[in-house]
């Protein structure tokens, strides 16, 4: 095969030593294979009760507005036969345009807003699709190496269909100088896959006088973890 | 042709900001209450964690982070047997620093039986098996979880 015809792959390196905290916290032996039905346990339904009305909208949280770029960020939750996964839970979180988060241990000497705690959470309609209005993140050192410097990100924790379909992952903006630097990105061994978690920006959502649209899709593996590695 | 899925990134140190805005850990307020710390390689507590269990039988779903003993706790109803299976939570457990959730059971220290007949635990061997069955403490079940060394609780192809 060529090289473009080979498979993507998506798989994190856990054991990342570029990113310290990995060396005593990512398990060393490998995995044990599940019995096969349990690849098909069905997962946790949340329903509408779970969210707010607003809670997709994180700059009308507070009485005013955060500063920072308003921006929209929407695409779909599917799983890796292409299908939209309807009533998925998505979970967002993230640093203020400052680059610094509404947390106890973020000493970065940047300000807090008084208007953006950085959090939101939405369901996924019919379509699968996600909806949120928020600021764009700042980027933000951390202790892990000299001058090291995040790539400014959004997290999102995603729930499928199935228990195995967890998803946890950051959402990265286009043409972030950052990237060849900041070795949690590069945990991702495959370099299109790393493509796969920055999102494009998109003048269709985008909305005049107002804020600027980027799409992100997320995929979730199909549900099924039983399948052994090929021998060869 | 099938998509290429989405990678999975670190929860990171922040994550009690979307994740932990409100006590998910009581899924059953009567239920049997399991309590726990996570470890690192050193033995340390790892106090930026987050453990979600999930009992597909009952539906009960539970969340917790860590404290700064690195502490999880749950009270939850005990699932019930499922075909072959002894009672059990499947779990996943996050941290900064684990650029992929683990997953991982809870099995229960009453259910001796069910527990030898286990497929999965059956197919353990002793010192293995022994990471996944909590344990009777003060009226509670305790079950750590080390992410390394000699006692690394068994985790699962994802």
């Amino acid at each position: 095969m060529t090289e473009l015809e080979t498979a993507i792959d998506t798989e994190v390196d856990i054991h990342t030593p570029d990113y310290r905290s990995t060396r005593l916290r990512a398990p060393k032996r490998p995995p044990v294979i599940l019995p096969e039905r349990s690849a098909d346990l069905e997962g946790p339904v949340f329903g509408d009760g779970l969210v707010g009305e607003l809670d997709y909208d994180l700059t009308r949280q507070h009485d005013g507005e955060p500063l920072g770029e308003r921006i929209i960020v929407t695409g779909r939750v599917l799983d890796d036969d292409g299908r939209p996964i309807r009533g998925a839970l998505v979970e967002v979180w993230s640093a203020n345009a400052a680059g610094r988060y509404k947390h106890e241990v973020d000493q970065h000497p940047a300000p807090l807003d008084p208007n953006f705690s950085g959090a939101g959470r939405c369901l996924t309609d019919d379509d699968g699709v996600y909806r949120f209005i928020t600021i764009k993140p700042g980027a933000y050192p951390w202790g892990n190496h000299p001058n090291a410097w995040r790539p400014a990100h959004i997290h999102f924790s995603v729930f499928g269909r199935a228990f195995s379909q967890r998803l946890v992952t950051q959402m990265y903006f286009p043409g972030d100088p950052l990237f060849e630097f900041d070795p949690i990105f590069q945990s991702v061994r495959d370099p299109r896959a790393r493509e796969l978690m920055i999102a494009k920006f998109e003048l269709a959502e985008t909305k005049e006088d107002w804020a600027l649209g980027y799409t992100w899709d997320v995929v979730l593996g199909s549900g099924s973890n039983a399948t052994p590695l090929d021998p060869d | 042709m099938s998509l290429p899925t989405t990678p999975s990134q670190t929860v990171g140190p922040y994550y009690t900001i979307g994740l932990c805005r409100r006590p998910d850990n009581e899924p059953a307020p009567d239920g049997v209450h399991i309590v726990g710390t996570l470890l690192d390689g050193d033995g340390a507590p790892i106090n930026d964690g987050m453990i979600e269990v999930w009992d597909g039988v009952g539906k009960q779903w539970g969340r917790s982070g860590t404290d700064a003993e690195g502490r999880f706790e749950f009270r939850i109803a005990k699932p019930a047997a499922a075909g072959d299976d002894a009672p059990h939570l499947d779990a996943y457990v996050f941290a900064r620093g684990l650029l992929k959730h683990q997953r991982t059971r809870v099995y229960f220290p009453d259910e001796a039986e069910a527990n030898e007949r286990d497929p999965l635990l059956s197919s353990l061997d002793a010192a293995d098996r022994e990471t996944l069955i909590a344990r009777e403490e003060d009226g509670a079940l305790r079950f750590d979880v080390h992410m390394q060394g000699e006692r690394q609780t068994v985790f699962f192809a994802v």
